[in-house]
């Protein structure tokens, strides 16, 4: 599986996955089975995004709107980022 | 629990360098149903009666999240043997942790897998002794155990935890690696742990019966990458090769002291599961000190934290920020010193010799193995 997401795609983030502050280090992490992925604040935002209703193209306007950037691009990067965490099992799409 | 002076040591290890743990493993008790021979509990096993209360672990837990850790580890022996497991999960997540929890399956019912459930268990961790009765029940010394471990695998996916299987692998079972992927895949998990046998603990005395040979250590490794490739988005991998084999050790721990700790049944805090091994170390207990001070300022996690304890070659090594030098046990129970260099590494005076002890221990006929035994009471 590569390249990014469909626009009809729902992204999910599955049971035994949670975004989570880290008050010590003070960053938001993903945790997951084995792994602790520290998140970036563009990685926060568009997880944030995600709640498991909002297709992967209303997302992306969302984001696009949010960060005034262009919509491709937006989607570009994103659909990389969720593409990279579900190699990993750390999200699913429905 | 140590408040105020919890925040100094960790300003005084943060200006030697000392980063946050960010995994605990508890060993809550070392007691286990099975008694597979490459048990990685210490050969002197914790007596039931010295292991740590309730209360001394939901105190733990939460002066580990204080100290920084994020993911929590109930191991054991099996986990499922304390009575407390459900009050324990209760307590890590109320904490904040990400509570996985290892084990055999065997001690869980659909009953008590439920009762984990509602207490937010993240996620399960079940080993593998083997892909059939035969072989997992005599591997594992516990007959009908195989059988059992399906229909608590089963549970698990009804209730629908995060599943990782943890293949142990080694000479008598790596021709069913292949089996054990497919095994994942039908069972839903997410992740498979391949780990090829690594000598400490009861292993140690078990090296002839287990040791792989060469070429199936090389064959697993072929098997992997073809799975990884074929799995990819379906299933994750990960690896830990055949130690002896290889020409670099290691990385240890992700750094000695740096990434993780231990905790003892009885409460002593240990930089890795094997650190009891080493017998210079000195090892604080939780009964008598903070986590904070022991993480930043205990004997046995300060003596191996970064390089200045090397000596050559690893100390002049460019690869030594990558592996630490392997690990230090393995140095202590193969060179007699648990600062030499990891005799797994081409480096080391001595890799040939150990290299021609692998195949040696590979090709011994009928060894007999010994199993782990059970705690004393
Ligand atoms: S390795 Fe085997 S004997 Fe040791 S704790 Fe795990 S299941 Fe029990
Ligand atoms: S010499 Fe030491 S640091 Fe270098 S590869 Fe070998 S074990 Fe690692």
């Amino acid at each position: 599986m590569t390249g990014g997401l469909c626009s009809t795609d729902i992204p999910v983030i599955p049971r035994g996955v949670r975004i989570h502050w880290d008050r010590v280090r003070e960053k938001w992490v993903l945790l997951a089975p084995e792994r602790a992925v520290a998140l970036d604040p563009i990685g926060h935002a568009i997880l944030s995004e995600v709640d498991g209703q909002c297709s992967f193209g209303s997302i992306t306007s969302q984001l696009a709107e949010k960060y005034g950037a262009p919509r491709d691009q937006i989607a570009a990067d994103a659909g990389e980022f969720l593409r990279g965490l579900m190699n990993r099992r750390f999200l699913e799409v429905v | 629990m140590d408040g105020a002076d919890g925040l100094n040591w960790r300003a005084e290890g943060i200006a030697k360098g000392i980063p946050a743990p960010i995994a605990l493993l508890a060993e809550l008790t070392h007691r286990c149903p099975l008694s597979c021979p490459y048990c990685s509990n210490p050969v002197a096993l914790a007596q039931k009666s010295k292991e740590l209360s309730t209360d001394l672990w939901v105190s733990v837990f939460e002066q580990a999240a204080d100290l920084g850790v994020l993911q929590l580890h109930l191991s054991g022996g099996e986990p499922a043997a304390r009575r407390d497991l459900v009050e324990l999960v209760i307590a890590a997540r109320k904490a904040g942790l990400y509570t996985n929890l290892i084990t055999s399956g065997i001690g869980l019912t659909e009953k008590r897998l439920a009762e984990l459930d509602a207490a937010g268990l993240d996620h399960i961790q079940l080993s593998l002794q083997g892909t059939n009765a035969e072989v997992a029940d005599r591997i594992g010394g516990y007959k009908g155990g195989f059988d059992r471990k399906m229909m608590v695998a089963g549970w698990i996916g009804d209730i629908g935890f995060p599943l990782t299987l943890n293949a142990v692998v080694h000479r008598q079972n790596l021709h069913q690696l292949p089996r054990a992927i497919e095994m994942a895949i039908e069972m839903n998990a997410r992740r498979i742990e391949v780990a090829i046998v690594q000598f400490h603990g009861w292993a140690m005395a078990n090296r002839d019966a287990l040791m792989p040979t060469k070429e199936q250590a090389q064959e697993a490794s072929r098997i992997v990458q073809e799975a990884r490739v074929r799995l990819k988005g379906q299933l994750v991998i990960d690896y830990v090769p055949a130690d002896y084999h290889e020409d670099y050790p290691k990385r240890c721990m992700g750094g000695w002291g740096t990434t993780g700790l231990n905790i003892a049944p009885d409460g002593e805090v240990l930089p890795c599961h094997a650190a009891q091994t080493i017998p210079s170390l000195r090892f604080d207990n939780v009964r008598d000190k903070s986590l904070s001070e022991i993480w930043y300022r205990g004997t046995a996690f300060n003596t191996y934290r970064g390089d200045g304890w090397m000596q050559e070659p690893c100390r002049s090594c460019d690869r030594k920020k990558l592996d630490f030098g392997g690990c230090r046990c393995q140095a202590m129970a193969l060179a007699g010193d648990p600062a030499a260099t990891d005799p797994v590494c081409v480096k080391s005076p001595l890799h040939q010799a150990l290299q021609k002890r692998a195949v040696a221990h590979s090709q011994s006929k009928d060894a007999e193995m010994t199993y782990r035994q059970q705690p004393p009471a």
